[in-house]
């Protein structure tokens, strides 16, 4: 808020500070908190006199609002405020990208679970049986809900520009005349229904009336992007809003977009009271948004001696009622659409729609999911085709330094694409159950629910090879900030860094811990809570943040490692050799000791604030979807074997196996815990996870009906980590976090076709997908 | 909302009978989720969970005599030898935590056709001891509980005060469908229990119909076959033809929905696998033969 900000207070306590610095598994600060439950989350916050917001939702798709009365719920005990879209002080609407999302609905509704009103009351139940008292006339609308009948030209018109969000079109080489001489063709018709990012800490946070403004505690991916809405739709500058980052439990890109954030915020301006918003489980579904529901039409056509000649498609991504992200998930498929092999022919159509579906943005994997599941089926289909090895097929066409993508890019960072394969291929296999020996009921499709002793179950193993750029990508100015300061504590030196980088779970704030102890050889350091006091960091998104906020950090300590040393040569004199910090002191390269840090700086902290840009600007693609549009890329291999009753179309996946180059494990632990992570998740969208939605009503918003992986449905992962140096990164980093989730869903479906021998063309698989069925 | 909390059986069916609208609560792993949800809409609440005797059971004279607050991870622990089907459907339901608190009267109380416990108590010949503090002990037959979705054949005065359930004269079995390995509500289940002293077979499936619901006609058949071919102790070989057919009367005893959960068509199907492995497994026969 002001110019020289008080410094926020340590995001963690932590008592004896680990010793390891850059590369070492140094166990996550958070973690003892976070099994022990006394973490603090966002929906643990609290404020003397706090009001709870409860939110009025749409139960239509589409529908007009003729009128919202809202006298009876403001007649209710206990009730302090009701709000609609009369009350929103500024914007009416919000977005990452298009503000094209009311902040409370007007005329209109466009999704089921769209925001409508808002009312802050003394207690959470009174604040819900108010906003049952919310009377909204509601004139349904005919839903729109298939992403093609949308895109078509006699479609009735969403919004003012139209149903179409972005419509990349990529064209590279001769398609026409590739196919001409293709020796073998395969086509194949694709879908990918809704995930969810499935975060086990729903939409929650704290707002506060300030003096000139508000202050916000909100778990978020981004607190710059979030201020940046919430001044527009509050009228304030940006100054006067003060977001402060609040214990995060998940995001997976699901806290990209606004939730409760303008809400609380409002209710606050208009009662001067704290207001906390606390969503929960069902409304969750509605708060954020979903993975884009994909429908992927795919041609590869190859040589006989099995090189990709071309690949031409045509791809629609559901972006539900607003815009979300949805550009950006598109420039994605649109760079991973052929997958990370050579194609010297392209020709693809990529839309994001807008529908009455729920709205879609980001999510882990964001675009490359959804392609990697398609041209993976794919490529087994060619190697069918062809007769040839599918992981030899995919050897051979695989890109490596140098290549150049469908987009033009060339790729210049490592690339180890065959390498992944021929080492996952050279991996042991799990062993095969012993013939006729009894089985433990939870090594079975079904586990303990007792559905087979072995009757049906037949083994498949498949193979997958994934990739997606890291960082942000299409010309957006990727950078973030970070603020290092050292200081003399109880005779000992403490570091303090601080940066507005979201620990969304994935272990950023180790990961800071660790760079600062290593670049300054100090080992106490504290990490501080992230708030809009010091420069953005960018979204926690992208696999970014260990590489630009770690690369802030990097650079802050440098600055900082910089003026400790011109004090130690002030006051000690000019020294022969270079010198070093090592242990809490300046030394020479002999050794010697010049001066502790805690006496360079005793009285006189020393306080830098950095910025750090990776060292390549990224271009928007132009109207061929050509263009130098990504940072880098990341790759990861994966191998599933899965046991599937072919009777009863129940699936136990029994091992993944994995190798991922990682550039640089700069906490080899959290590498471990990303690829394992992504994995389960990979694994619920091929198997169980989807938010079902039927003329644009979602029929499953909990966790009775939307099935996540549980312990009994995640096999053991056997992980091969590769280390070749990201050149453009810090210390050869590159980023971890969504490659995992992208063809491990492609590897268990390959292993699901090899078992059952069905076509299984759509995830996540139902059991009416892989069993033959008598017709009723 | 009123909740009370009767310290013995004798307050709460006097609480019951003041409270002919209250609903009853004892794991809370059902009326919670419909309480958060705003579905629960009776005024009072009768909390069972002071009432010890609702949580023991004994046996005698060849039956097993279940309170109904008994929770499911005692009945997996203690009642594996006398009641195994049961025992089976214990350990399929939700969690650890789950187990610990969810009991065969709530399951009972909440009438849902998805209710584990309900195909071997149908398979089983459950009878459901109702009490009421006007009439006493009223034993309703657990075929002739289930009403629809949701609705049971209790009276407003009454409680369930436990299950009678026969001592297993035979091998019983029980499988379940989910499209997840644990933790899963059933998107069909079924069950099968053979009495090999009345020579009888009993059925139950689960989350297909209305009610849970059982297979009288596939019963009989079954019983006939094994009768015929004098294979009710197992070893003998029932053909493949005939476990087949039982497969087709108990998918066609089914009346199941297209829901979140599953496509009546697979129900159908999958009803028709569980209940051939399920009896090969109990006759200790091989399928594949």
């Amino acid at each position: 808020m002001s110019q020289t900000p008080t410094l926020p207070a340590p995001v963690y306590p932590r008592e004896a500070p680990a010793r390891d610095g850059v590369g070492a598994s140094v166990r996550r600060a958070d973690a003892r908190l976070k099994v022990s439950g006394g973490f603090d989350y966002s929906s643990d916050l609290s404020a003397d006199q706090a009001l709870w917001g409860s939110t009025v939702r749409s139960p239509h798709a589409h529908a007009r609002i003729r009128g919202i009365d809202i006298a009876q719920a403001l007649a209710h005990p206990g009730v302090r405020a009701v709000l609609t879209h009369a009350d929103v002080p500024g914007a009416k609407c919000y977005g990452l990208k298009v503000a094209d999302q009311p902040v409370l609905a007007s005329d209109v509704v466009r999704y089921h679970g769209e925001p409508v009103a808002l009312v802050a009351a003394d207690h959470p139940e009174t604040a819900r049986r108010a906003a049952a008292k919310v009377i909204v006339d509601y004139e349904p609308l005919p839903p729109l809900v298939d992403p093609e009948q949308a895109l078509g030209a006699d479609a009735p018109r969403l919004h003012p520009d139209g149903n179409v969000v972005k419509h990349v079109h990529l064209e590279r080489g001769d398609v026409a005349g590739a196919a001409a001489q293709a020796d073998v063709v395969v086509r194949g018709t694709y879908e990918v229904g809704m995930q969810d990012q499935a975060f086990l800490g729903p939409e929650s946070g704290l707002a506060i009336p300030t003096d000139t403004g508000v202050e916000l505690h909100v778990a978020t991916q981004w607190l710059h992007d979030d201020r940046r809405q919430l001044a527009a739709c509050l009228a304030l500058p940006e100054e006067a809003v003060h977001v402060v980052g609040a214990g995060v439990g998940g995001a997976f890109g699901g806290r990209e977009d606004l939730s409760m954030q303008v809400h609380a915020s409002m209710l606050a301006l208009h009662t001067r009271r704290p207001v906390r918003i606390v969503y929960g489980r069902e409304e969750s579904f509605f708060g954020h948004v979903h993975r884009h529901p994909a429908r992927l039409h795919y041609e590869h056509g190859a040589t006989a001696d099995g090189r990709l000649a071309y690949v031409r498609g045509r791809i629609l991504l559901d972006g539900g009622a607003y815009a979300s992200k949805s550009a950006a998930v598109c420039l994605v498929a649109s760079g991973t659409a052929v997958g990370p092999y050579v194609v010297p022919n392209v020709a693809f159509d990529l839309h994001a729609i807008y529908t009455n579906n729920p709205p879609c943005g980001a999510m882990r994997g964001f675009g490359a999911v959804q392609t990697c599941f398609a041209y993976e089926a794919q490529m087994d289909r060619l190697a069918e085709a062809l007769g040839i090895d599918p992981v030899e097929l995919r050897r051979r066409n695989a890109i490596e330094t140098g290549s150049q993508m469908p987009t033009g890019q060339r790729v210049d960072g490592p690339a180890p694409v065959a390498e992944l394969l021929e080492r996952l291929q050279a991996m042991p296999l799990p062993a095969e159950p012993a013939a006729g020996a009894p089985r433990d009921l939870r090594e079975l499709p079904g586990g303990v629910s007792n559905t087979t002793h072995g009757e049906g179950v037949r083994r498949g193993i498949g193979y997958a090879v994934g990739f997606k750029n890291v960082g942000m990508g299409g010309g957006v100015d990727d950078y973030s900030t970070a603020r290092v300061r050292v200081s003399e504590d109880r005779g000992e030196p403490l570091v303090e860094v601080h940066t507005a980088a979201c620990e969304v779970g994935q272990g950023g704030i180790t990961i800071h811990e660790q760079i600062a102890r290593d670049e300054l050889g100090i080992q106490r350091v504290v990490v501080l809570t992230p708030d809009t006091s010091v420069g953005s960091a960018g979204c926690t998104a992208g696999s970014r943040q260990t590489w630009i906020t770690g690369g802030a950090v990097k650079t802050a300590c440098e600055a900082v490692r910089a003026e400790l040393l011109r004090r130690a040569v002030e006051r000690c004199g000019a020294s022969d050799t270079a010198l070093a910090v090592k242990g809490g002191a300046v030394v020479a390269d002999t050794g010697a000791l010049l001066a502790p840090v805690a006496e360079l700086v005793a009285g006189d902290p020393i306080d830098e604030t950095r910025e750090y840009r990776p060292p390549r600007r990224t271009q928007p693609l132009d109207e061929n979807g050509q263009g130098d549009s990504f940072l880098t890329f990341g790759f990861a291999a994966h191998r599933a074997v899965v046991d599937v009753d072919v009777d009863l179309g129940l699936v136990r996946v029994v091992e993944i196996a994995t190798v991922q180059d990682v550039g640089r494990a700069i906490n080899p632990l959290a590498v471990e815990g990303q690829i394992e992570g992504g994995i389960a998740q990979g694994l619920g969208l091929a198997l169980m996870e989807e938010v079902q939605v039927r003329d644009g009503i979602v029929r499953n918003p909990s966790f009775t009906d939307y099935l996540i992986p549980t312990i009994l449905d995640m096999p053991p992962v056997r992980t091969e980590i590769l280390e070749y140096p990201q050149p453009l990164a810090p210390y050869g980093l590159n980023g971890v976090g969504e490659p995992p989730t992208i063809a491990s869903t492609a590897a268990i479906l390959s292993a699901l076709r090899a078992a059952t021998g069905r076509p299984l063309t759509r995830v996540p698989v139902r059991p009416d997908d892989i069993v033959e069925m008598q017709a009723a | 909302m009123q909740v009370l909390s009767p310290a013995t059986w004798r307050e709460a069916l006097e609480a019951k009978a003041a409270h002919p609208d209250a609903g009853a609560i004892q794991g809370g792993t059902d009326v919670m989720v419909e309480l958060n949800f705003d579905r629960h809409h009776s005024a009072t609440l009768i909390d069972l969970g002071r009432v010890t005797e609702l949580c023991e059971w004994e046996r005698d004279n060849g039956r097993v005599r279940l309170g109904a607050g008994v929770p499911y991870a005692r009945i997996v622990a203690e009642l594996r030898e006398p009641l195994p089907g049961l025992a089976l459907a214990a350990r399929t339901v939700g969690s650890p935590q789950i187990r610990n608190r969810g009991s065969v009267g709530g399951n009972l109380g909440a009438a849902s056709p998805a209710g584990d416990a309900h195909p071997p108590l149908l398979a089983g010949g459950a009878v459901v001891e109702a009490q009421s503090a006007a009439r006493g002990v009223r034993l309703i037959d657990v075929a002739d509980f289930y009403l629809g979705p949701k609705r049971n054949a209790l009276e407003p005065d009454e409680l369930i005060a436990a299950v009678l359930m026969p001592v297993a004269r035979g091998p019983q079995q029980f499988s379940k469908i989910g499209t997840r390995n644990a933790m899963v509500i059933a998107a069909c289940s079924f069950a099968v229990a053979f009495d090999q002293t009345a020579r009888t077979v009993g059925t139950g499936i689960g989350s297909a119909g209305p009610t849970p619901l059982r297979a009288a006609e596939a019963e009989a058949f079954l019983a006939a076959a094994l009768d015929e071919r004098g294979a009710w102790e197992g070893g003998r070989r029932l053909d493949a033809g005939t476990l087949e057919r039982f497969g087709e009367l108990v998918s066609a005893a089914a009346r199941p929905i297209d829901d979140v959960r599953a496509t009546a068509a697979f129900r159908r199907h999958a009803l028709g696998v569980m209940a051939q492995r399920t009896a090969a497994w109990a006759l200790d026969l091989s399928l594949e033969g």
